[in-house]
């Protein structure tokens, strides 16, 4: 374990403190936006396509229109405010690519089932449902194509006006791959779909929308309310200083309120229109239909490695199904995937070859781990298939190909520089909890009564803490922002303090671990510290919370800016106690004089001198807050060994996840309360997309996990609990050391477990097989594997 | 269009008296005619539980219950369940042991865990496990949840909830509850 000097002064950091945000949310007092109903409030309702591909010749909206408790409808024809369509934030210098135009409202063409024709807005949150369905709208429809390599064939057009369906091809590759596969003694070739998943947040979207003398609010369930209001400044055409966007208690996130969505938009537009409050609440129904869905790839996975399991090229062809519309990142996904090709590994050539295709599915984008957890699933499972190949131990094989303990910063053959790790470290700890010898013994056991148990691994690194502007800006990796982040810290006359951050978390628990970073700092209690997020009135300019950036970027952010308010808080000091800045520290609580502990001030009086200046240092301003903004200079590369043992029951194919090990390496802990939290979901999220979830279509392109009742994720009763260890290997990136954790867990465990069902079903026949293992897949697979 | 019906029912042992649609379920009752929000809604199939409330001291999914047939019934919802400033055993043990995130199933999830500590006051984790299978949580992996229940339980009145105010058994078992002090 590493001492960490942030630690030294007040404590709070590294504590498992229990969270600042609980007390209203285990008593029902915490604020989503369905919670909130301004006086006057309409409610909007939308009328979606059936079909999945069709051109709509006609929509009747006179019957709705003519019910009593309707205000307005609108359709794809009444969209003249909106000034463009929806965005996709990833414009990759020098690629060309085939984007459709995505407009909130159809206009004239629909290409998902569930693609929104016309929106009502009624008086009460029932009847506006049915004002819905007296919409009438004729549609003819037009031929489906739902499979991505069917759809890259051409033959049926998502939009027939873009000519084609392919939208892009990306690659990304270092070192020689042909020298590589030519050098290699064995080469294998797996083919790895990974299927397409939805979010599953509990709180489905929401969103309110109020306009007042030409200013406009609104209250969204979303991970990014400062993207919002600049998307919403440019397609209403207002300007940016006149909307506020409030992301309120927000119910979960993963990925899937990371998203510009036409409601949103519309929600807005409609409050202007209409001159009152309007409210959309999104129903289960609607989510697993338009909320944007994840993964969605196949890939053609070639390794080339020595007899000895030396990888000598590692090669990922990926087709990466768009579904019909390209939304904030949706092609940008399976790229990030391809950063971390290399895994934990030393591999001297690596190459991903991304095609995206268009189907008339809804679109894919980002959910958690995105892009990763694909390529982590394709690196792991390899690996496993390698080494049985080979005839090794699927451990050894990772050994052998681990970067070295001591060569970080390391660069990767794809030019990317992993900032800090130890993988045997963490595969060591991971083994301190396991004794494989045992399980196999266990095994050979078991197999004799019947029990077909496995065991297998997943050792990952990942690529988070998004990002350093000038590698993922639009000159560099192409998205059309920069992604840094703010911090206001503001010590209040009395002392309290106030933190202003621009991120913008939905369970993370940001309100505690900031305020243990301010606490340590400023020498006050975290009680006395609030953070303050999800508005935009509130602070400065934000990013928001994804890609496991919060602590790397946002926490660091907020470090800084409360590092500019101890130096002017010490330099006060000094002044006040005629000692010089440089002796001046924070302890116990108190700002002393180094060497003279009795000589101090506490934060309140700290500032109460700076606010009532009646005694300042010469030149310097009254007040005591500071803001920072912080542009790392590189990603942060969190990494971990994990274990999955599962039981497989061959007469039905039934998968059971019986112990699950994790030991992940995310720097040095602010509060391992909230890592163990991140982990235990993180790998949950995992275990239900390797095992229970995914989002199906038939071939006409019908949704056929429209609700929870078909789209399973997991309960309690299919989850063992979840046996986690840490090692920290801090970032030299960041000052606090500290690499996310939020998607870890998500991108390490659908290898570990797809591995594990795999060693168990080895001796039925079956060498490898795909997600989801539900009992049907794997019976099938075993029926298969015997003959 | 059917018109009102009046429906009688006491919420956290308040007697309210409203006109209601027919089709009003339960949930939108409580969250939009009382302003009790803390009950929350995930799905529209009866399967996350977020909204879960007890009826008559039993746990019931207040989405799936129509507002008319409640009429006559004891509510109680997440707001009903702390006396004051004095949490009950098991919200204390779901901010103990963080065994919560965003927070938006944990209202249906404690209401549901304490139908489950009432019928079983000392469960295992695999009836525990079990017990919570009607409700979904996406952000905790349910380990912390399990652990939550399981230290509540160990309090001796932790399956109990409180129905205070004009209802002379609430305001008893209020009292007891309170005279025993609640810290899990
Ligand atoms: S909202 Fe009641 S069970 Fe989901
Ligand atoms: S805490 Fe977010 S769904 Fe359970």
């Amino acid at each position: 374990m590493t001492a960490v000097d942030s630690r030294a002064q007040g404590g709070f950091v590294g504590r498992p403190m229990k969270r600042k945000e609980d007390p209203r949310l285990i008593t029902g007092r915490a604020t989503y936006v369905d919670d909130i109903q301004p006086v006057g409030t309409l409610w909007m309702a939308f009328v979606r396509s059936p079909e999945a591909h069709a051109r709509v010749t006609s929509i009747d909206t006179s019957a709705a229109l003519a019910r009593e408790d309707v205000v307005a409808v609108f359709t794809g024809d009444d969209l003249e405010g909106i000034a463009a369509p929806l965005p996709c934030a990833w414009v990759p210098p020098g690629v060309e690519v085939n984007a459709p135009e995505h407009w909130p409202l159809a206009k004239g063409h629909v290409a998902h089932v569930g693609d929104p024709v016309a929106l009502v807005i009624g008086v009460d949150r029932y009847s506006v449902v049915d004002a819905a369905e007296d919409v009438v709208v004729e549609y003819e429809p037009l031929p489906v194509v739902v499979d991505p390599e069917e759809a890259l064939k051409d033959e049926v057009l998502v939009h027939p006006g873009l000519g084609s369906n392919k939208v892009h091809e990306w690659s990304l590759g270092g070192g020689d791959l042909d020298a590589g596969f030519a050098a290699a003694d064995v080469v294998i070739e797996r083919r790895i779909v990974n299927h397409r998943v939805a979010g599953g947040a509990i709180e489905p979207r929401a969103v309110l929308a109020e306009e007042r003398a030409g200013h406009i609010t609104i209250w969204s369930s979303t991970q990014v309310p400062h993207f919002l209001r600049l998307f919403l400044s440019i397609l209403l055409g207002l300007s940016e200083e006149r909307i506020r966007v409030i992301a309120p208690e927000v119910g979960g996130g993963f990925g899937s309120k990371l998203q510009i969505y036409g409601e949103e938009i519309l929600c807005a537009w409609a409050a202007q229109r209409v001159g009152r409050p309007v409210k959309w609440v999104e129903t289960r129904s609607e989510a697993m239909m338009v909320t944007h869905h994840g993964r969605d790839q196949i890939a053609t996975v070639r390794v080339g490695a020595k007899r000895d399991g030396t990888v000598t090229a590692f090669h990922a062809k990926i087709l990466a199904d768009f579904g019909a519309y390209l939304m904030l990142l949706t092609p940008a996904v399976p790229a990030l995937g391809a950063f971390v090709m290399s895994g934990c590994y030393r591999f001297p050539a690596v190459q991903t070859d991304i095609v995206g295709v268009l189907t008339n599915k809804f679109s894919t984008d980002a959910i958690r781990g995105a892009g990763r957890p694909e390529a982590t699933h394709m690196i792991e499972v390899a690996m496993d298939q390698l080494a049985h190949e080979l005839g090794l131990d699927p451990l050894d094989v990772r050994r052998r190909n681990f970067i070295a303990a001591d060569d970080f910063p390391h660069e990767t053959a794809l030019g990317i520089v992993y900032d800090s790790g130890n993988y045997q470290a963490s595969l060591a700890k991971l083994l301190e909890h396991l004794d494989v010898a045992a399980f196999r013994a266990e095994q050979e056991r078991l197999r004799g009564e019947g029990i077909h148990r496995g065991l297998g691994f997943s050792t990952y690194t990942e690529i988070c803490g998004l990002a350093p502007s000038r590698v993922v800006g639009p000159g560099g990796f192409g998205l059309q922002t920069g992604l840094w982040e703010s911090a206001l810290v503001r010590v209040h006359l009395t002392g309290a303090v106030t933190v202003y951050t621009g991120t913008s978390p939905h369970g993370q628990g940001h309100e505690t671990g900031f305020a243990q970073i301010v606490a340590d700092r400023l020498g006050c209690d975290p009680e006395q510290v609030e953070v303050v997020h999800g508005d935009t009135a509130a602070g400065p300019q934000g990013l928001g919370t994804y890609g496991s950036r919060s602590l790397a970027v946002g926490g660091e952010a907020v470090a800084k800016a409360t590092a500019k308010v101890v130096e002017k808080g010490k330099a006060l000091v000094a002044h006040k106690l005629e000692a010089s800045p440089d002796d001046i520290e924070v302890r116990d609580g108190r700002w002393i004089v180094r060497g003279s502990p009795e000589q101090g001030m506490t934060l309140a009086e700290v500032a109460g001198s700076a606010y009532i200046p009646e005694d300042i240092p010469e030149g310097m301003e009254p007040g005591l807050e500071e803001t920072a903004f912080y542009d790392p200079n590189n990603f942060v590369f969190p990494f971990g060994a994990h274990a999955a043992i599962v039981d497989v029951d061959a007469e039905t194919g039934k998968v059971k996840v019986v112990r699950y090990l994790a030991v992940d390496d995310c720097g040095p802990a602010i509060n391992p309360l909230l890592i163990d939290g991140q982990v235990h979901g993180g790998i949950v999220h995992s275990i239900g997309q390797a095992l229970y979830e995914q989002v199906i279509y038939d071939e006409i392109g019908q949704l056929v996990t429209g609700t929870f009742v078909d789209y399973a994720l997991p309960t309690a009763a299919e989850i063992p609990s979840i046996e986690t260890d840490r090692t920290e290997t801090p970032s030299p990136v960041n000052s606090l050391g500290v690499k996310g954790i939020g998607e870890a867990g998500t991108i390490a465990a659908s290898a570990a477990v797809a591995n594990a069902v795999i060693d168990a079903l080895r001796p039925l026949g079956v060498d490898y097989m795909d997600m989801p293992f539900t009992p049907m897949r794997v019976w099938n697979a075993i029926q298969e594997g015997q003959q | 269009m059917s018109s009102n019906v009046p429906v009688r029912l006491s919420v956290n042992g308040r007697v309210h008296e409203l006109d209601v649609e027919p089709r009003l379920l339960l949930v939108h009752l409580l969250r939009d005619r009382l302003g009790l929000t803390g009950s929350h809604v995930g799905c529209d199939t009866t399967s996350c539980g977020a909204c879960t409330v007890h009826v008559d001291g039993e746990a019931v999914k207040s989405c799936t219950v129509l507002a008319v047939q409640a009429d006559g019934t004891k509510v109680t919802t997440i707001e009903g369940l702390a006396q004051g400033d004095q949490l009950h055993p098991l919200q204390e043990a779901f901010w103990e042991d963080h065994g919560l995130q965003c927070g938006y199933c944990t209202p249906g999830m404690i209401m549901a865990a304490a139908d489950l500590l009432a019928r079983n006051p000392d469960p295992t984790e695999e009836e525990i496990r079990h017990g919570l299978e009607g409700n979904l949580c996406r952000c905790t992996g349910y380990h912390n949840i399990v652990r939550a229940v399981s230290d509540a339980a160990k309090h001796p009145h932790a399956g109990r909830i409180p129905h205070p105010g004009p209802t002379p058994e609430g305001a008893a078992i209020g009292l007891e509850l309170a005279r025993e002090g609640l810290g899990a």
